[in-house]
């Protein structure tokens, strides 16, 4: 069991300082989409899909009172966990503090915007982390199914599934012209996102990343970066996905979103053959000094990290680097992030101290394995 | 409410959907026009529901689109004006009741405006009745807050039909 059964003590409890007990449950796991398993993981870390719907008889969560937003989010969540109480954990968002939210979003179990904003929602999260039903969030429900590498299908059929299953229980707000209809008209018909989430350093340090940004937008696909809405890319990972979700269907989508990625995929690995034909030793000099400032640094920045760690990264990938585990270093890419550094060690911390505190971490679990200085 | 580039009342607001958090800009309508046939580094993507938006309501006079702001959804309430300004709509009558203003944007938008994917085991005829049911519970709000309790007590029935039968 390595899910977040109990999330709700878990959560709950920790109004700054969090149980170290509850804590090595969470370090058994790194969630879904940083397991560094599936095809192709060395590049596409995960695939996603999210369906959005909402509940016939209620308005949008624009113009619903709070009334009405306690009367969607007892309504999903009773039906959700009717259908599939086996498999869900409910936490309710809107009772967490402030940090435990964070460290749901960088997770990538609830988005920014429904960390952020107020009133009665929450999220069900199933044992291993691949899906989270949202519940009143920008609609009354987003459907979340994500795997690790590549497998769009397989995150399809499973939504899909679990789209079924609420349906069997709720009438979806449905127009035979239009679809599903959802709160914001970008979403409308399918209600459907598919996105992948690649890993592109060579592709940035040969600067052809803009191109590639480009040729995909002509083709009506988005490109972010982590953590969804700004585009600055933290540690070279990119979202794709559609932007269209009317007027095709959802193997159309699931297929122009997977189609695309065999070909940066080749890109990647093309940029990546030629910065080691061109200059081996510059690129095992840039991965080994990444390695070196995370082995040694004594206080260091949530960015710094994930722009080191993705050289390392791509060290551990191109076989400059033979010391470090792919779900290891995979691992330290979340834990590093500021609400997980926090949770970790059981206090709040200033950035100051947070950068110290990231610090001594990686020292921790990089020179574990060698045997050399810890701390 | 003036434009953020000059004294004139602003009459377009337009709020960004890309690119971080939403960004807010009040604007005239020849400020509007200017802001929207800039030509930036990168093309708007299609997802620049704001932009799609006003692009389309600029062709309009002044009067047009203050007739269009004022025109109110009657099973939310939500007015044209406040769905311009917020960039979400208030519930799933408002596809249909601003049916001639939405067609055109989200054909900017998907390119289509027909859905040809999944649907609901159960019959879209339910799902109609349901959206009734938002004005209803509205309706019975207002009708407690005036104390009409005969109006609140036939409303309630009508809303117990229509929940019995879907």
């Amino acid at each position: 069991m390595n899910g977040p059964r109990g999330c709700e003590t878990r959560f709950d409890k920790s109004k700054g300082r969090a149980d170290t007990v509850e804590f090595d449950d969470l370090a058994r796991s790194s969630g879904e989409w940083l397991r560094g398993s599936g095809p192709e993981s060395d590049i596409v870390i995960s695939s996603r899909i999210r369906l959005a719907r909402n509940l016939a008889d209620f308005p949008f969560i624009s113009r619903a009172n709070p009334a009405d937003r306690a009367e969607i989010e007892r309504t999903l969540r009773d039906r959700i966990l009717k259908v599939q109480s086996a498999e869900l954990e409910y936490v309710d968002v809107n009772k967490l503090a402030g940090i435990d939210r964070q460290f749901l979003v960088e997770r990538q179990l609830i988005s920014r915007e429904h960390a952020e904003s107020d009133g009665a929602r929450g999220v069900a999260i199933d044992s291993n982390e691949r899906v989270s039903l949202m519940i009143n969030e920008e609609d009354h429900l987003r459907i979340q199914v994500m795997h690790s590498g590549l497998d769009l299908a397989g995150a399809w059929e499973q939504s899909n599934r679990i789209d079924d299953l609420v349906e069997s229980q709720v009438t979806y707000a449905f127009n035979e012209r239009l679809g599903y209809l959802t709160a914001c008209p970008t979403n409308v018909g399918t209600g459907m996102r598919v996105s992948v989430m690649l890993h592109l350093p060579a592709l940035v340090i040969t600067r052809q990343i803009d191109k590639l940004f480009r040729s995909l937008q002509k083709i009506s696909l988005a490109v972010r970066g982590l953590y969804g809405e700004g585009s600055q890319a933290m540690g070279d990972f990119y979202q794709i996905s559609n932007q269209i979700t009317l007027g095709r269907t959802e193997a159309e989508l699931v297929k122009q979103v997977g189609d695309v990625v065999p070909t940066i995929i080749d890109y990647e690995r093309k940029a990546r053959d030629f910065l080691i034909r061109e200059s081996q030793e510059n690129l095992h000099d840039r991965v080994s000094r990444a390695y070196g400032i995370l082995r040694t640094a004594q206080t260091i920045s949530s960015e710094e990290t994930m722009h080191l760690l993705s050289s390392v990264r791509m060290g551990v990938n191109l076989g400059l680097i033979v010391d470090l585990e792919m779900p290891t270093l995979n691992k330290l890419f979340i834990y590093t992030q500021p609400a997980h550094l926090q949770k970790l060690s059981g206090v709040e911390l200033d950035t100051a101290d947070r950068n110290i505190e990231r610090a001594r971490y990686l020292r921790r679990h990089l020179n574990k394995e060698d045997g050399t200085q810890q701390n | 409410m003036k434009c953020h580039q000059c004294d004139k009342p602003a009459t377009f607001h337009i709020t960004e959907l890309t690119g971080g958090k939403p960004q807010e800009l009040h604007l005239c309508e020849e400020h509007a026009r200017e802001y929207l046939t800039e030509s930036g580094p990168e093309p708007t993507p299609a997802s620049n529901l704001a932009g799609a938006l006003a692009q389309q309501l600029v062709g309009g006079t002044a009067e047009d689109l203050a007739r269009l702001d004022q025109q109110a959804c009657p099973i939310c309430g939500i007015t044209f004006f406040e769905f311009r300004n917020q960039g979400r709509l208030g519930c799933p009558h408002d596809y249909i009741c601003f049916e001639k203003e939405l067609d055109p944007l989200i054909l900017n938008i998907h390119g289509d405006c027909t859905h040809t994917g999944k649907r609901p085991q159960r019959s879209p005829a339910n799902t109609d009745r349901q959206t009734e049911l938002i004005r209803l519970r509205r309706e019975i709000k207002e009708a407690v807050q005036d104390e009409d309790y005969e109006r609140a007590s036939r409303l309630r029935d009508e809303i117990r039909q229509i929940e019995r039968s879907c």
